[in-house]
């Protein structure tokens, strides 16, 4: 596991992309097979099963650091990361050992055969023949803490330049359910055929929005200029649910954007997929849908936010999928088709489906010309929409966020998700209340702040937020506190201009919270990138 | 009961019976003062009693001021009360002051590390009853390695941006860190430059006798040339400012104890963090004050209540004392406050572009 910690202190210690991809490369180069495999699982999120609680790790690093519990606590609020303050605190190792990752999470996966006596001496030994930078990467899997300070983007990246396979393919690949333990490397660079994982979803196609300029809203005329003739593209509405892709191959498994596997949240959709004909992948939005129309997106949130799906939740947030896209037919990718021929096909799907009241499709929505269309959007609102997503008729389905034939066109024109990193006290009725928050994106595995805002919640998420805040602090710095980066919420804003005097390199105007994503997490928060395209 | 021969009052920690105050935070008649720090040596005092090595740092921050240097060991009777000075090892010229009267004595810590750093005169433990130590990095987490390891990073570090061609700029408080990084460097690798407030300190240093390494000062007329493959030391104000663009393309690290934590670190942007404090770690804490064989304790600077509790818990009598210091490295805590407090400034700012 030295490579792996040195691995994880080289990236710590760069903030250039290149400079990433490079350490990357250096690593997989010098590491086993197995090796590789399992870090691709690390930091692809599939993190290995905790076999031991947090509590006790932490008794047992008390004991070993000779501190008493409070100082315990006390060091742990001023570092933040549990990982680190036990890697800190322990005294320094009195051995060393040479074992690789796969020999370190094997073992971790063994513990589960140990009792709890076994397991202390195993842990306290384990410590003690690592040194500080080891300890921290492997509290934090040990922990299931793990995050990665590198997009996942980076490490596809690396793995193509190293294989020789394109970052498509092989984003392909790293997705759905495999395990690091009967999935190996060389596996991962052969050919493979559908057959190999029947539950794996292909890449999201995301669009980037269309009027993200620094000064003003778009005109119908610039849209024109920059799209050219409406007859080359498809509108549809833009819903404001869950993207999920849908897959029948034999079973049925649907996926959200976020990579989670979501099969059991939508038992309404289970009749009409195990319909579809065998080797049917669709793509579309999952949403709450009654009396003809969208349920707003709180009422899905709910839902989500759920553990159990009583019948009261089922019958007050009943789901249906709108589809707009099929990404498999008959056992076959279609995503090289054009749209116009994808499209053809999912209707013919959802023409013969005998469950139309669960599986939808987004309609497309007829224009003659760009001036139309920008003042259908305006109503957008009253269709339950956000907005339209704009196609090209001649499209491929292509993989992750790509600019040119897709583009999204919300009403609400510039919008991220972004996480809560600072928290102050407002002013007159809220003034004992957390209300004014600071957010950040992403840059690197590096929580940026790029914005404050404090309008936008209802009282009782105040409440809940507030809540949080309290037991989630970091740091106190006068009137401010640091919080533990964890709530996402969607911060919209009416422009974004470039700034050298923020550390983010980015000024918003007007930012406001335009809603609590509490089904997101904070992995799921955008990036500086995605800010700066706005720009 | 006695009065405390040593106490905390609006304007510093003051001597009743000698009527004399050590490192007052506001004008005073008579100061003491540890070290040339600007929190511990504050302008406006009638006279200054502080160590040889301080007297020119002193008038070079404080201007035309009455000032009295001694050097370590020697004593000073002012109404009956014995003060000497012995070393801190925290900067050049730093002292803790003993203080004497009727057979009670007290120290005063200033600040002060443990290791040797080959710069200034090493850190020696003084026999007190109370000692007013600083506290700065007062959190178990801190454990500082060797200097010697720090350094040959800095310097491997330096050798690598050189031959990849990019200048290397190392920012470290200009009094004290800026000597030690100075000092260690590997002059083979390349040129070594220094920003205008760290070179007027360094003049200052040298007017007192003090030898260093050659550095040159940067001005508005040095080549951008002269940068490719040397290292510049900056003050931590420098850090993030346009004046660093002429160093393009560049690697910038950052020195302190805070950079311990890869939160403080990435709070300054820094590509490397080099963990090289002048403050002792939590072990050089509990070490030196063993080493005084004091029975109370005052904590100033940083975790002052988590390291008072701690102290409490293992038979001290530990309190924490109320102060204005820590404007170096302690006041980075606050520093890193403000910087974070103006973020969420400016960031309000840019709520109304
Ligand atoms: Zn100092
Ligand atoms: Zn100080």
């Amino acid at each position: 596991m030295k490579a792996f910690a040195q691995l994880f202190a080289d990236l710590d210690e760069t903030n250039k992309t290149n400079e990433k991809v490079r350490i990357l490369k250096d690593y997989f180069v010098a590491v086993s097979d197995q090796d590789k495999i399992h870090t691709l699982a690390l930091f692809t999120g599939r993190k290995p099963k905790r076999q031991i609680n947090s509590t006790l790790v932490r008794t047992w690093a008390m004991e070993m650091a000779g501190i008493p519990g409070w100082l315990f606590e006390e060091s742990y609020h001023v570092v933040g990361d549990l990982g680190e303050t036990i890697a800190l605190l322990l005294p320094g190792n009195t051995s060393s050992q040479d074992k690789s990752l796969a020999e370190w999470i094997e073992e971790i996966n063994h513990l589960g055969n140990l009792d709890e006596e076994e397991r202390r001496t195993w842990l306290r030994a384990s410590w003690a023949s690592m040194d500080q930078q080891e300890r921290f990467v492997f509290n934090k899997v040990l922990t299931g803490s793990f995050r990665v300070g590198v997009s996942q983007n980076l490490i596809i990246k690396a793995l193509a330049d190293l294989s020789g396979l394109d970052t498509a393919t092989l984003t392909h690949r790293i997705m759905g359910n495999w395990d690091p333990l009967t999935f190996s490397y060389p596996q991962l660079m052969q050919e493979q055929d559908a057959s190999d994982d029947f539950s794996r979803p292909y890449p999201f196609y995301l669009a980037y929005a269309i009027q993200e300029t620094s000064d003003q809203v778009k005109s119908a005329a610039q849209i024109g200029e920059t799209l050219g003739d409406p007859a080359d593209w498809q509108a549809e509405w833009k819903w404001d649910g869950i993207r999920a892709q849908a897959i029948r191959r034999g079973e049925s498994f649907i996926w959200t954007r976020g990579e989670e596997l979501a099969t059991e949240k939508f038992p309404e959709l289970h009749d009409f997929l195990a319909d579809l004909p065998d080797g049917t992948v669709l793509d579309g939005e999952a949403i709450c849908y009654s009396e003809g129309h969208p349920l707003p997106f709180n009422v899905l949130q709910t839902r989500i936010g759920r553990k159990n799906l009583s019948k009261k939740i089922l019958a007050e947030s009943p789901m249906v999928f709108i589809a707009y896209d099929c990404l498999e037919y008959q056992g076959e990718d279609t995503r090289g088709l054009p749209l116009t021929s994808r499209r053809k096909i999912l209707e013919d799907l959802q023409l013969a489906t005998r469950h139309p009241e669960a599986f939808m499709i987004s309609p497309v929505v007829n224009f003659s010309g760009w001036e139309e269309l920008y003042a259908l959007r305006m109503q957008s609102r009253e269709y339950h929409a956000e907005g339209f997503m704009l196609k090209k008729r001649s499209s491929v389905y292509q993989v992750g966020r790509k600019r040119g034939d897709w583009w999204k066109w919300k009403v609400d024109p510039l919008s991220v998700d972004a996480v809560m990193v600072y928290a102050q006290k407002g002013h007159g009725r809220r003034a004992d209340l957390y209300t004014d928050y600071t957010f950040a994106v992403w840059d690197g595995d590096k929580l940026v702040p790029f914005a404050k805002a404090y309008s936008g919640l209802t009282d009782k998420e105040i409440g809940q937020v507030d809540h949080f805040i309290k037991r989630n602090t970091i740091e106190k710095f006068g009137p401010v506190r640091t919080v533990k980066p964890e709530l996402v919420f969607e911060i919209g804003f009416e422009g974004i201009n470039q700034s050298t005097r923020h550390k983010s390199g980015v000024a918003l105007r007007f930012p406001r919270i335009l809603r609590w994503r509490q089904d997101k997490k904070m992995e799921e928060a955008d990036t500086i990138e995605s800010l700066k395209a706005m720009l | 009961m006695r009065k405390p021969l040593l106490e905390f009052n609006d304007n510093g920690i003051y001597c009743p019976p000698g009527k004399f105050y050590i490192d007052p935070w506001k004008p005073v008649d008579d100061a003491v003062i540890t070290h040339a720090h600007s929190d511990h040596a504050r302008w406006g005092s009638k006279q200054y009693l502080a160590h040889h090595l301080s007297r020119e740092v002193l008038y070079y921050r404080l201007g035309e001021i009455s000032l009295r240097t001694i050097g370590y060991g020697e004593t000073v009777v002012k109404n009956g009360v014995k003060i000497s000075l012995h070393p801190a090892g925290h900067i050049i010229g730093s002292a803790q002051v003993r203080i004497e009267y009727k057979g009670e004595v007290w120290v005063v810590s200033g600040d002060y590390k443990l290791e040797n750093d080959g710069v200034c005169e090493p850190f020696e433990p003084v026999k007190c009853h109370s000692f007013i130590s600083e506290c700065t990095f007062g959190m178990p987490v801190y454990h500082w390695k060797p200097q010697q390891e720090i350094h040959n990073n800095i310097n491997q570090w330096w050798r690598q941006n050189a031959a990849e061609g990019k200048a290397t700029v190392i920012v470290g408080y200009s009094l004290g860190k800026a000597q030690r990084i100075l000092q260690h460097l590997d002059l083979s690798i390349g040129g070594v430059f220094t920003h205008g407030t760290i070179d007027n300190t360094h003049e200052a240093l040298r007017r007192n006798g003090v030898q260093l390494n050659a550095a040159t000062r940067i001005t508005p007329d040095t080549p951008k040339e002269a940068f490719r493959n040397a290292i510049i030391i900056a003050p931590p104000s420098s850090a993030g400012t346009p004046w660093m663009r002429r160093f393009m393309p560049y690697d910038f690290g950052y020195c302190s104890g805070w950079m311990a934590l890869r939160g403080a670190k990435r709070r300054r942007a820094a590509d490397r963090g080099f963990v090289l404090s002048d403050h002792a770690d939590w072990e050089g804490l509990i070490t030196a004050i063993a080493a005084t064989e004091c029975e109370t304790v005052y904590l100033t600077h940083g975790y002052t209540a988590t390291f008072a509790r701690y102290l409490s818990e293992n038979g001290y009598d530990a309190h924490e004392a109320h102060t204005l210091y820590g404007d170096d490295e302690g006041g980075e805590a606050q520093a890193e406050a403000l910087a974070a407090e103006s973020e969420n400034a400016a960031l309000a700012e840019g709520d109304s572009l």
